[in-house]
């Protein structure tokens, strides 16, 4: 593994020595650059400090902690039902799909499960959360290379998908809809159609992002070669999602994780990319959004009827024991290890959170970089920042 | 695959499911072994637990979980655990987890740490995204990790004294104010008396 660091860091020596060469006249003095707090391409809080040469990072470390609000510590004080309401405002884009893992590590250690109508429906709005997100990086990624366009076509059509979250849930950020046991509701009436609707659109909305920024000339320079991640880096940092499966990586939890939830009643394509570039990192969500929708629908065309609740306590205790579960969100391997000591809150709980391990690889990557590919690779690994900070 | 328990072998202090407890001597041995036998290639994260009983804060009556119970609870769960994976047999404990992505399989590894001197050598050299899981346990735990190229804060503000995620750390909002979500774990008006487990909720 160590033989990747060591072709990179060649690489970055020779084109030291090269520059050395160009530079004997024009003698480049290094400086210091800080790139945030305040950022667009920082979805938040993030501060880059990079020491440069010339054009060229040498050293470049991230600072986060901005916007830290100390959720595991938090979680300590608040009952099971309660902590919905703090974690998904983790990765604030990706709102239902961090309630999630949570409700289900509960649900493990008191071995409830909830009727297959909610396994289903929690299965939609987990995959209409990853549209909202990642429709938004698809826009976003424009913006960071300099294409306004884009990301007015994906706010217009992230929309509709929030608008359908906020039919159910009220909600459009934050819907805190998942309950021990089962959903808060059922769907309200014409959602089904409305939603299939929307999905159609959303599925326009990729092929024009394909036509817009793929196909474009100048994104394809901006991005083509740059940042490579290979696998087994990538691996070791602890990269998860669409990163390592823009590096060839075939590892989906949806497919290869046994879950209650619906994604093993549909099939799905698992889609990769070998080159691990920011243009790898771009196609491999481009498709995963398109696949999402087509999930979506073939889960509303077999929605079971029945109950959307399991029978529980109306106070809930959850068995003593340990749990770990984890689940595909739309940033990556999420998980929350939760520890229980058989009281009304959790006695641990440990935030595994995607975006945290993403950009610890930022000073591996971005060393031997030019600065204006700093904020494409920063866009491309896409990362929350409340999804660093927890 | 050979399975972690034979791989690990004399390394295991308890093991069940997924989850192994080591010695904190054999740590990271421990790693290398899960990494160039079992194929784990992936890391997942590295964090703590204090099992330092939780203060009861004032009024809280949910966050104290060895308080006795009251009435009508006959088959609340035992507030104490036994300890084999799960549980501690000191304060601390480090836990990890690692995935392989070839055999699609994870294990959690967990040690029990010194209650005076929680230190176990550090994973950097094994797996390089351990370097910020690192920093982040020696901030919020104050573990110590021996072979870390820097530890120093990595959320908290540089002057920061002593560690948030610990059971004896304060925290000040509860200190000042009770909780008002509490209300909801308190029977509703017109409820028998008793904490509303026999209340089964309609479906």
């Amino acid at each position: 593994m160590t033989t990747t660091t060591d072709w990179k860091q060649a690489a970055y020596v020779a084109g030291q020595a090269a520059d050395a060469r160009v530079n004997v006249e024009l003698e480049t003095e290094g400086m210091t650059l800080n790139l945030g707090p305040q950022h667009p391409a920082t979805h938040g809080t993030l501060r880059i400090v990079a020491r440069l040469d010339g054009e060229q990072v040498v050293w470049a470390e991230p600072v986060c902690g901005y916007m830290h609000r100390g959720y595991e510590k938090l979680c300590e004080v608040r009952t099971y039902p309660q902590v919905t309401t703090l974690v998904n405002r983790i990765d604030w884009l990706g709102h239902f799909a961090n309630e999630v893992p949570f409700i289900l590590a509960a649900e493990k250690l008191m071995e409830v499960e909830a009727p297959p109508r909610a396994q289903w429906l929690r299965t939609i709005f987990f995959e209409m959360a990853r549209i909202a997100n990642v429709s938004l990086f698809l826009g976003d990624m424009g913006v960071q290379l300099g294409a306004i366009t884009p990301v007015f076509f994906a706010f217009r059509d992230r929309e509709h998908v929030l608008n359908l979250m906020e039919a159910v849930t009220g909600g459009r950020f934050h819907p805190n809809f998942d309950r021990i046991g089962g959903l808060k509701e059922d769907l309200p009436k014409g959602w089904v159609d409305e939603t299939k609707a929307v999905m159609k659109r959303v599925r326009t909305f990729c092929d024009e992002m394909e036509d817009l920024l793929m196909g474009n000339e100048i994104f394809q320079t901006r991005t083509r070669g740059i940042g490579v991640i290979p696998p087994a880096v990538g691996l070791e940092y602890g990269l998860s999602g669409a990163n390592v499966r823009a590096s060839g990586v075939d590892w989906d939890l949806r497919r290869d994780e046994p879950s209650p939830l619906a994604w093993k009643d549909v099939d799905f394509k698992v889609w990769t990319h070998p080159d691990g570039d920011s243009f790898a990192r771009y196609w491999v969500r481009l498709q995963e959004v398109r696949e999402a929708s087509l999930i979506v629908e073939k889960l509303l065309d077999g929605l079971p009827s029945g109950s959307i609740q399991a029978k529980v306590p109306r106070i809930i205790k959850v068995t003593a024991g340990e749990a770990w579960v984890h689940t595909e969100n739309p940033l990556g391997e999420m998980g929350y290890y939760v520890v229980s000591k058989g009281g009304l809150g959790p006695f641990r709980c440990k935030i595994r959170t995607p975006s945290f391990n993403n950009i610890s690889i930022l000073p591996w990557v971005l060393r031997g970089t030019y600065v204006p590919d700093v904020i494409t690779i920063l866009a491309s690994l896409y990362f929350i920042l409340g999804d660093i900070d927890r | 695959m050979s399975s972690a328990a034979e791989v690990l072998g004399d390394l295991l202090v308890a093991e069940e499911g997924d989850v192994v407890r080591v010695d904190r001597a054999n740590w990271k041995r421990a790693a290398e072994l899960c990494r160039d036998r079992l194929h784990m290639d992936y890391f997942c994260f590295l964090s703590g637990i204090d099992w330092l009983p939780a203060p009861g804060l004032s009024g809280e009556k949910v966050f104290d979980p060895d308080a006795p119970t009251d009435g009508g609870d006959e088959d609340a769960e035992p507030t104490e655990m036994e300890t084999g994976v799960a549980g501690g047999d000191t304060r601390f404990q480090v836990l990890a987890r690692l995935y392989s992505t070839r055999h699609k399989v994870g294990i959690t590894l967990k040690a029990d740490l010194d209650d005076a001197d929680p230190a176990v050598e550090s994973w950097t050299t094994v797996y390089r995204g351990a370097d910020w899981h690192e920093r982040e346990a020696w901030e919020m735990y104050g573990f110590r990790f021996d072979g870390h190229p820097s530890l120093r804060h990595i959320y908290l503000p540089g002057e920061f004294e002593g560690h948030p995620l610990r059971k004896d750390f304060p925290l000040l909002a509860r200190e000042v104010k009770p909780w008002p979500g509490l209300v909801d774990v308190e029977p509703m008006p017109g409820e028998p008396e008793g904490d509303g487990e026999a209340e089964e909720a309609s479906a």
